[in-house]
């Protein structure tokens, strides 16, 4: 089975978030870079997969040369090489076309992702490279079983699941419980630096949306603390002055 | 200019968030069409009408009656066209975001997702719409001819000054490939409200020991008609079902009120809540890091303090 397993690289989800340059450009002073939870997600289903199944991983980033531990780390995790798009990952429909096009050249089975990047939230470009592709696409996807050449899915919908049962190939977009996190080990990290991580360059997809500036939510006043024993005054806070009961 | 909103349907009612979705568009375009799938309860009609829309293209084709990703970008994509919108308005939601996504492709649109707010027209297409999980926005331009627009909950209020809507039968033409991903089952909880679209919301964390202690939670959230939801930890334990888990990659809930319960409030649990308009948290722990995102704050035991809030509110409901 060919995996392959788009990641981001994205802050950790404890960083401060803040801006510079007029609040045009994410402020990248002190904070630790990660894989994207979700992506991580995808990766340990596709190790699980490989292990159960045979096959070959492959890992790709869409991002500039400063994103190449994280990809690195992926390797170490159990992909088997990467591809770098190296590229500002600039909004979702150009990074589902830099996918597109190197899913394209590798015939994938399958190919996973996380639901949606922690950083633009968008939860799109999943879907994007399905409909590029012209595959299905499933997200966000719990449970992914495969067998032979049928894939079954569970999906998280609104207060419960789905089940599913498709063909391969598709793209899945993952969350947990999908697979426990997979943390490298030793020979993992050393084998990490050999494996190869080709470069490749960007199409020249231009996009129709752009990111302006950024604004950062309005500062929080201090809690108005009540004493538990007098909840009727909470109760008329919550009735009258915030009105929301 | 036209706009088309996406309805999706409840056990035949319109969700809010979707009405929420049809008042946006009609604050955008002065014809608004909605677009439904499905049996549709007497009267929900008007009330897509009277939050905006001017007509309803109802598709009432059994083998679409079920929400099906791939076939309902196909037919929205198609009444788009018939209907020359160069807008098309969704809430976001697990159907409304990867159909979004496949729209965008098939007509070319620009998509934003995550909006929360009306757009400003003033010098080109400008939104404005909540990133890093809600710890900030951006400001996006959409530069394309057609846009599409994922709504978070509470952008605007549903409107009730609309008109009234006339329903048009529409049979979207279907493909195979759009029938590629059987659905063999679906488990829903039924009569309960759903977390992402509920306006009050209580959650529970570790603070309440085990799952058994749960009916207090539940009390209270009938009592004020809210969800239930919980921290990752008790979604983790398998004290409650993962639906329920809210955080930074559970559910994101933007509520008008969040009652957290024993949740001491680490970063990734903030994360899910930070778009609620009023907070209470309930904690014995005076430090717990919830009370400083907090606009209400209890510092007591929960087993006392939530049973007798329970009381209290039921006291003044009379």
């Amino acid at each position: 089975m060919k995996i392959l397993v788009c990641i981001t690289h994205v802050p950790d989800t404890t960083s401060k978030i803040s801006f510079t340059d007029n609040n045009t450009k994410f402020d990248k002073t002190g904070v630790q870079f990660i894989i994207g939870p979700y992506d991580d997600y995808a990766l340990a289903r596709a190790v699980e997969l490989k292990e159960a199944n045979g096959g070959s991983i492959t890992v790709l980033n869409v991002g500039e040369a400063e994103t190449e531990p994280t990809i690195r780390k992926a390797l170490a995790i159990g992909a088997d090489d990467a591809v770098r798009v190296n590229a500002f990952p600039s909004d979702a429909f150009f990074v589902a076309k830099q996918i597109t096009k190197v899913a394209k050249e590798g015939e994938y089975d399958l190919i996973l992702m996380g639901r949606e990047s922690i950083d633009f939230n968008g939860g799109q470009v999943h879907s994007m490279v399905g409909e590029l592709m012209g595959l299905p696409s499933v997200s966000p996807v719990m449970v992914l079983d495969v067998e032979g050449n049928t894939a079954k899915i569970q999906r998280e919908i609104e207060g419960g699941k789905e089940f599913m049962e498709l063909e391969l190939p598709f793209v899945a977009g993952c969350q947990e419980p999908i697979a426990e996190w997979k943390i490298p080990n030793m020979r993992g990290i050393m084998s990490a630096r050999s494996k190869p991580l080709n470069v490749v360059e960007p199409t020249g997809d231009a996009s129709s949306v752009k990111a302006e500036t950024f604004e950062m939510p309005p500062a929080k006043g201090d809690v108005k603390l009540i004493d538990p024993e007098n909840l009727d005054e909470l109760v008329n806070l919550l009735k009258n002055d915030a009105k929301v009961l | 200019m036209s706009a088309l909103a996406f309805v999706e349907l409840e056990e035949g009612i319109a969700k809010k968030s979707s009405l929420e979705a049809v008042s946006y568009a009609s604050s955008v375009e002065s014809d608004v069409t909605a677009i439904v799938f499905g049996a549709m309860n007497d009267g929900e009609a008007d009330k897509i009408g009277t939050a905006g829309a001017g007509k309803v293209l109802h598709v009432s084709d059994d083998q679409l009656a079920q929400p099906n990703i791939m076939a309902y970008a196909s037919a929205i994509s198609e009444a788009m066209e018939k209907e020359g919108s160069s807008l098309l308005v969704l809430a976001k939601s697990s159907l409304g975001d990867p159909v979004s996504a496949r729209v965008a492709i098939k007509t070319d649109a620009s998509l934003a997702a995550n909006v929360v707010d009306l757009p400003d027209t003033s010098d080109g297409f400008k939104v404005k719409c909540s990133i890093y999980t809600g710890k900030a926005f951006v400001i996006n331009t959409l530069t394309g001819d057609k846009k599409i627009l994922g709504l978070k909950k509470n952008a605007v209020a549903v409107k009730e000054d609309g008109g009234s809507a006339s329903v048009e039968k529409f049979a979207p033409g279907k493909s195979d490939e759009d029938f590629k991903v059987k659905v063999t089952n679906r488990e829903k909880a039924t009569g309960e409200i759903l977390l992402p679209e509920a306006d009050l919301v209580v959650s529970g964390g570790r603070g309440l020991k085990g799952p058994e202690n749960w009916g207090m939670i539940e009390d209270l959230a009938k009592t004020i008609g809210a969800a239930t939801g919980c921290s990752k930890p008790v979604s983790d334990m398998d004290w409650r079902p993962h639906h329920e888990h809210v955080g930074q990659t559970g559910v994101k809930v933007s509520p008008s009120l969040y009652i957290a319960v024993g949740i001491s409030g680490a970063i990734q649990h903030l994360a899910g809540v930070n778009s609620s308009k009023y907070i209470l948290v309930i904690n014995k722990d005076p430090e717990a890091p919830f009370f400083k995102a907090a606009d209400y704050g209890v510092v007591g035991d929960a087993f006392e303090v939530v049973p007798k809030l329970t009381e209290a509110i039921k006291a003044q409901q009379g």
